[in-house]
């Protein structure tokens, strides 16, 4: 990976833990509750985990299957996934369900798992793993190598994953201890802004850009 | 379309609720009872600047006759905020308005000119029926999977069980219905939760056909009432636990859990006791882990001269409090009690839930003392202090006066009339009669009028996530 692409991977990470939906306003309400930071402060891995679980699966897939096909076919169909889930996101005023609030630590990775993947947060790191495999491919222009490759590609994925999740993760904490420690919850009716429409936003222009760039 | 930032009118807690900015407006449930004109949402001027203060400034009849308007709610309320399933972009613009008696529910749009409410949906009795299995639907709260509506009766014949029926945040579709498991759970009525602790609970009037012809004095003193309150998992849709608080305390009505979240307890209201016509107020409270129900109010009845009473209740000379609501004040302070038999709304303290102290009373008609308004000193009022709803900010309370169409009959043969009187609290308790506030008599154009919902949200009205500072 190279460093534009790393970068690009903890940036999303950071717009994901930006987001009080993927689970630091969740820590923050559970040591609210228990009136205590080591509940918030252990409440941050299992929410951490189940993001990286979802990212994971999706950028593992996603690189190793362009290990195989040719070139800009990941790009092209991965832009068009995103653009149209990106789409759905955006038109869509459905949003994620869940009741319960005292969860296990398992469930706390669970449900940060579900609400990861409900919002594609995986699909979104699409436009940098298809960049990288259009390097890779003029790298090595031998097609039959590409085969043998593909475990490689897919833990190469599990890296960009991991890269992500750990920005996420600062990212989060910081917000997390912040509002819990100084802020005050009462700033989220004013500083809550739209992240699900600027999420679907982003969604759409990074998979038309990742489109554009590949069918060249 | 969702909005740039949350709803102004959400809030994480109930301390930044309370600073909230006053009503400006109250949307009143006014139904006929002979069911020949249509029930109707009435909007009520609550700003004291205004020139049509303590008016019917709006009024938005429903399509058909007979619904019996009782209990509504709003689409969406501070719960939004909740982490879990965050949703704050959503508007609180639409009230969810069912027919007790028809079973039919309305979606009503009060954003683009909140004076005149508009219908936008309506879901058909056969609808409710047939995707919950459920009837009469009546309580309604803003969940933070959807909204829950509760309901007296099964879907086909009058009978039970009732139970609770979730809409769509979204389509107000009805999804279905929402128990998992509900043990031996047949009687429902009220319902509401404890958010961050998993906990919803439910309590218990009488089916259908148990209530809808009248109180029915055999099922009373056979004590086939409600007198039960069922603790469930909110999270696995399952009954955990049942209290029953003894079968001589007929009907348990409504619900008022603190909003704290790190507080576990609440109250319930007791209409009647078959022993000695008392009513009562319970909290209830959780100690290593079970819920228990602990009486912490009784209000006894009073003696009456048998030519003053109603047929009803000439064999008891005397005239039962009759506790038909209560309400919780946002910060958990204050609990007004309504005793629509006597005509009187009580304020306790309830700084500490287990020793209330009434700090303050109001009395308004009764059965007996017909107690005028006091800008109306020759006006004798029928009916009761019934329905509360206590503002945002603790400082106003308003009743109405008519409890159900058919026991009004009971209770008021003479008529019960049609009045909302406002109500305003002393800092540190004590109650006073607004004399500036009552839309009456006329103005509710024939109809009866029950709950209240203040513009913007109530006591009653929404559910909270996060500890207040």
């Amino acid at each position: 990976m190279s460093g534009g692409q790393l970068l690009a991977l903890a940036g999303l990470g950071a717009f994901h833990g930006l987001n009080p939906a993927m689970g630091w306003l969740f820590a923050v309400a559970r040591g609210m509750q228990e009136r205590s930071r080591t509940v918030l402060l252990k409440s941050l891995p299992p929410i951490a985990l189940g993001h990286l679980a979802s990212v994971a699966i999706v950028a593992a897939v996603v690189s190793a299957t362009e290990s195989v096909v040719a070139g800009n076919v990941v790009g092209i169909v991965g832009g068009l996934v995103l653009v149209a889930f990106g789409l759905w996101r955006l038109l869509s005023e459905r949003h994620f369900r869940w009741a319960g609030m005292r969860l296990s630590s398992a469930q706390l990775a669970g449900w940060s798992f579900l609400m990861s993947s409900a919002h594609g947060a995986g699909l979104m790191l699409l436009p940098v793993l298809a960049a990288g495999a259009m390097a890779g491919h003029a790298d090595h222009a031998m097609p039959g190598m590409s085969l043998d490759g593909t475990p490689v590609a897919a833990l190469e994925g599990l890296a960009a994953a991991g890269v992500h999740t750990l920005a996420m993760f600062a990212v989060m904490a910081g917000l997390a201890f912040a509002v819990y420690e100084f802020v005050g919850v009462s700033i989220l009716r004013r500083a809550w802004f739209n992240m699900d429409r600027v999420w679907a936003g982003v969604m759409v222009g990074t998979g038309a850009l990742t489109i554009a760039l590949s069918a060249n | 379309m969702t909005r740039w930032t949350p709803d102004p009118t959400f809030y994480a807690s109930p301390s930044d609720a309370a600073g909230a900015p006053a009503e400006k407006l109250a949307y009143v449930a006014a139904f006929d009872r002979a069911a020949e004109q249509p029930d109707a949402i009435a909007v009520i001027d609550t700003d004291p600047a205004s020139e049509t203060y303590g008016r019917v400034v709006g009024w938005t009849d429903l399509p058909h006759t007979g619904d019996e308007l009782h209990h509504f709610g709003w689409n969406a309320c501070s719960s939004a905020l909740c982490p879990t399933a965050p949703h704050p972009h959503v508007e609180r613009r639409y009230l969810i308005v069912p027919g007790l008696r028809s079973s039919r529910l309305y979606v009503i749009d009060t954003k683009d000119d909140p004076r005149a409410p508009r219908i936008v949906k309506e879901i058909s009795p056969e609808e409710l029926k047939s995707k919950s299995g459920y009837s009469r639907p009546h309580t309604i709260h803003c969940g933070p999977d959807g909204i829950y509506v509760s309901a007296l009766g099964n879907g086909t014949d009058g009978g039970g069980p009732g139970g609770i029926a979730v809409l769509d945040h979204t389509t107000f579709e009805v999804r279905g219905q929402w128990e998992a498991d509900r043990g031996d759970q047949f009687l429902a009525y009220d319902f509401w939760w404890h958010l961050t602790r998993d906990v919803l609970v439910t309590s218990e009037w009488g089916t259908p056909d148990m209530i809808e012809d009248g109180i029915n004095p055999e099922l009373l003193l056979g004590r086939k009432y409600g007198h039960r309150l069922h603790f469930w998992d909110l999270a696995k849709r399952t009954l955990v636990q049942s209290v029953d608080l003894g079968d001589q305390y007929q009907m348990t009505l409504e619900l008022r859990p603190a909003h704290e979240p790190t507080k576990e307890y609440g109250f319930v209201g007791v209409v009647v006791s078959v022993e000695d016509l008392s009513a009562s107020v319970w909290v209830w409270h959780r100690e290593a882990g079970e819920f228990k129900v602990t009486k912490v109010i009784d209000i006894p009845a009073e003696p009456a001269a048998t030519e003053d009473l109603p047929p009803a209740l000439q064999p008891f000379g005397a005239v039962p409090p009759l506790v038909t609501d209560i309400d919780l004040s946002v910060d958990d302070k204050f609990l007004y009690v309504s005793c629509w038999g006597t005509g009187e709304l009580k304020q306790y303290d309830v700084s500490d839930p287990f020793h209330p102290v009434e700090v303050g009373s109001v009395r308004l008609g009764g059965i007996v003392g017909r107690v005028p308004h006091p800008s109306f000193p020759d006006e004798r009022l029928a009916g009761g202090p019934q329905m509360v709803e206590v503002s945002r900010d603790g400082k106003r309370v308003y009743v109405t006066n008519s409890l159900y169409g058919s026991w009004d009959d009971q209770f008021y043969p003479d008529g019960v009339g049609a009045w909302l009187a406002k109500i305003d609290v002393a800092d540190g308790g004590g109650i006073a009669v607004d004399p500036q506030f009552f839309p009456h008599g006329d103005e509710f154009r024939g109809r009866r009028v029950h709950q209240t919902r203040l513009q913007g949200g109530d006591a009653s009205s929404d559910s909270y996530c996060f500890p207040s500072a």
